[in-house]
């Protein structure tokens, strides 16, 4: 019997700091078992060896920004068996979004010396919008366990075990004491994706919604919550404008508080 | 009761009994403090608990405050129930080998230690007793559960200071332990002394107590306690009037009200993890990345998520609304026609630790006022 080709996974960048595939090279202790059961085809973060497509995994980092960019991803999708969106950036338009509240133009002329050497979008979107997208990895940064879990499941032909319910279960099965009910700290954990371990609410602080929006989430009944927390109108849209702050759910409950 | 001795264990004695336990190979959890809250963990001491402190808790809040009192079990119960040790939140359970063309599948269970809880409350009593018919009296017993139960010794502790989203009395479930318990304390300060009102409720707890200096108990020093718990059950923090319940909600299933209740619930499943007689869990499967070995855990889960109700292509329960009244009715409604009894034990833990203070004594309440 001839051995099964190994998959062949590519990992691609657009806007974005580089922080979640550098979640992928954190798996030290399970990155040679991904190495022996996938083929590392182009990956420019860790080998600057490159394999011609196509793929059966692309990881895609980042958030198109550019007019060069809408028209990469394109290329990558019809490269890509499957396609993977990695992180806040490529699942929400990131940080980098909240440019989409603003006129882009203002920003780069206050920025830049030359501002017509500059060739961006008016807005930072996520590839979703672009391309159709297989699984979307969400956090800033991604988890490396979710990462592992995807690509473990993609190549084991199962589901992942990827929940998309609210961090508290998360932080209530690891036996935390609610921050908010029990020290009155505003918490975005009942409107958050889970997957980060509640990673927040275990160290006494508020969960910043790196996941993003949960399924069904109920920003306005939190929202409304913090009113009574004495959080301020402007620091309610602050709360929500954030990692995904283009999601749509963050996006319309952070107009909701903007005078 | 039978066979049940009442005695006084006085308060400079107390450590005894974490002695005793300890000396007999047990394992001891309790309450204790961590975090501004009173939660449940391994102590070994009197003074792991939250000596002199007591809790004020409201829809969505929870405080803790010092007294002048150095009671042991002022507070009531926390964010932490039984649960968390009888059936974990996550447990692998099936260990599974490729072998050639063949699967191996052995059990994951390891033999828990054997454990001494310490500050079980009337309501939780109750709540165990639901456990054990849902996961240990059923056609299809969970291990782990029954592993764990099997050991268990339990000191349960009545009382005499209700938290203030209680209901206990409502549901027949306390504020004082009637079964279910090896021992059971009564605290009780008056002046200047400190002691207990010891109840055996089994052999093993009769034969421990032989172990802790002890002495008959007084007329006087049980009606004390008694008059105590009597004065407790007036003061409870929330009632529920049970009457006819069940088919009161179902007279209301389609009322529009529900929807109301669902602009506040951030359907965030935090009323069903700290409910402590909440059983439901979703059953995942692990792969190594090779593909040789796979295991299988659960976690608990909730009614109040969408992956629940999926089935083959779509979730069951897609709108907020059909799943905050799952859960309710569950408790009150279904519940009955699935096990007999409420689900229900009047712990108030889903009312303090609901983000946004959703109250199930309130809502219940609103329906019968609105029944026609
Ligand atoms: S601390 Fe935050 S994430 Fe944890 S249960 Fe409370 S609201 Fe949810
Ligand atoms: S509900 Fe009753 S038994 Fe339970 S903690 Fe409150 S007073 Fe005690
Ligand atoms: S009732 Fe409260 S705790 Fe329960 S899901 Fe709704 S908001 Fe969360
Ligand atoms: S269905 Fe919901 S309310 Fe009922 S036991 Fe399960 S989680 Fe709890
Ligand atoms: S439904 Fe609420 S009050 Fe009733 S047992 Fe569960 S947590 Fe306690």
């Amino acid at each position: 019997m001839t051995p099964k080709p190994k998959p062949k996974l590519a990992v691609w960048k657009f806007a974005s700091c580089d922080g979640c595939q550098l979640s992928l090279l954190d798996c030290e202790d399970e990155l040679l078992a991904v190495a022996n059961a996938v083929h590392i085809a182009y990956f420019p973060e860790a080998s600057r060896a490159v394999a011609k497509g196509p793929y059966d995994i692309s990881l895609v980092e980042g958030s198109i920004t550019t007019p060069h960019d809408a028209e990469r991803i394109h290329k990558i999708r019809r490269m890509s068996k499957y396609l993977i969106t990695i992180g806040a950036c490529a699942t929400a338009g990131g940080i980098q979004a909240l440019r989409n509240f603003k006129d882009v133009k203002d920003f780069i002329s206050i920025i830049y010396a030359h501002p017509e050497y500059i060739e961006t979008l008016n807005k930072s979107t996520p590839i979703a919008d672009h391309v159709f997208v297989d699984f979307e990895l969400r956090g800033c940064p991604i988890n490396k366990y979710q990462m592992l879990e995807v690509v473990n499941a993609l190549l084991n032909g199962r589901k992942p075990n990827i929940p998309n319910y609210s961090v508290c279960i998360e932080c209530k099965r690891k036996g935390n004491v609610c921050v908010m009910v029990a020290s009155g700290i505003p918490c975005m954990g009942p409107v958050t994706q889970a997957g980060c371990g509640a990673l927040c609410p275990s160290y006494n602080r508020g969960c910043y919604n790196c996941f993003g929006p949960k399924e069904t989430p109920n920003t306005s009944s939190l929202a409304a919550l913090y009113e009574k927390l004495n959080v301020s109108h402007d620091d309610i849209v602050r709360m929500f404008r954030t990692f995904n702050a283009y999601s749509e759910p963050f996006r319309k409950e952070s107009e909701m508080y903007e005078k | 009761m039978k066979n049940s001795m009442v005695v006084i264990v006085e308060r400079k004695d107390f450590q005894n009994l974490f002695d005793v336990l300890s000396k007999r190979g047990y394992q001891i959890s309790g309450p204790t403090l961590r975090d501004n809250a009173v939660i449940y963990d391994n102590i070994s001491a009197v003074e792991d608990l939250p000596v002199g402190w007591t809790d004020h808790q409201e829809g969505g809040r929870y405080r803790l405050e010092q007294t002048n009192k150095k009671s042991l079990f002022a507070c009531v119960v926390g964010p932490h129930t039984w649960k968390k040790i009888l059936y974990p939140a996550e447990h692998t359970f099936i260990q599974v080998k490729r072998n050639g063309s063949k699967l191996e599948i052995t059990s994951a269970e390891k033999k828990p230690p054997k454990s001494a809880l310490i500050g079980v409350r009337p309501c939780e009593l109750h709540a165990l007793a639901i456990y054990d018919k849902v996961l240990k009296d059923g056609p299809y017993p969970a291990t782990s559960y029954l592993q764990r139960r099997q050991d268990l010794f339990i000191v349960a502790v009545n009382c005499v200071n209700p938290g203030g989203t209680c209901f206990c009395a409502s549901m027949n479930t306390g504020p004082k332990a009637t079964s279910g318990f090896d021992l059971a304390l009564t605290e009780i300060i008056n002046n200047d002394r400190h002691y207990f009102v010891v109840e055996t409720g089994s052999k093993l707890g009769a034969d421990l107590l032989k172990e802790i200096p002890n002495k008959e108990a007084g007329i006087e020093e049980t009606q004390t306690a008694d008059k105590a718990l009597q004065k407790a059950a007036a003061r409870m923090g929330r009632t529920l009037d049970i009457k006819g319940i069940h088919d009161l909600l179902y007279r209301h299933f389609d009322d529009p009200h529900w929807g109301e209740i669902t602009k506040r619930c951030m359907t965030c499943g935090n009323c069903t993890m700290v409910c402590p007689t909440c059983f439901c869990v979703n059953v995942e499967d692990t792969t190594s990345l090779d593909g040789r070995q796979a295991e299988r855990l659960r976690k608990w889960d909730s009614c109040f998520t969408v992956g629940f109700s999926y089935i083959h292509g779509g979730s069951i329960r897609a709108t907020e609304t059909s799943r905050y009244r799952q859960w309710m009715m569950h408790k009150l409604s279904y519940w009955q026609n699935q096990f007999g009894t409420l689900g229900c034990v009047g712990c108030g833990r889903c009312i303090t630790w609901c983000p946004v203070g959703i109250d199930i004594t309130e809502e219940a309440a609103y329906f019968r006022k609105n029944d026609k």
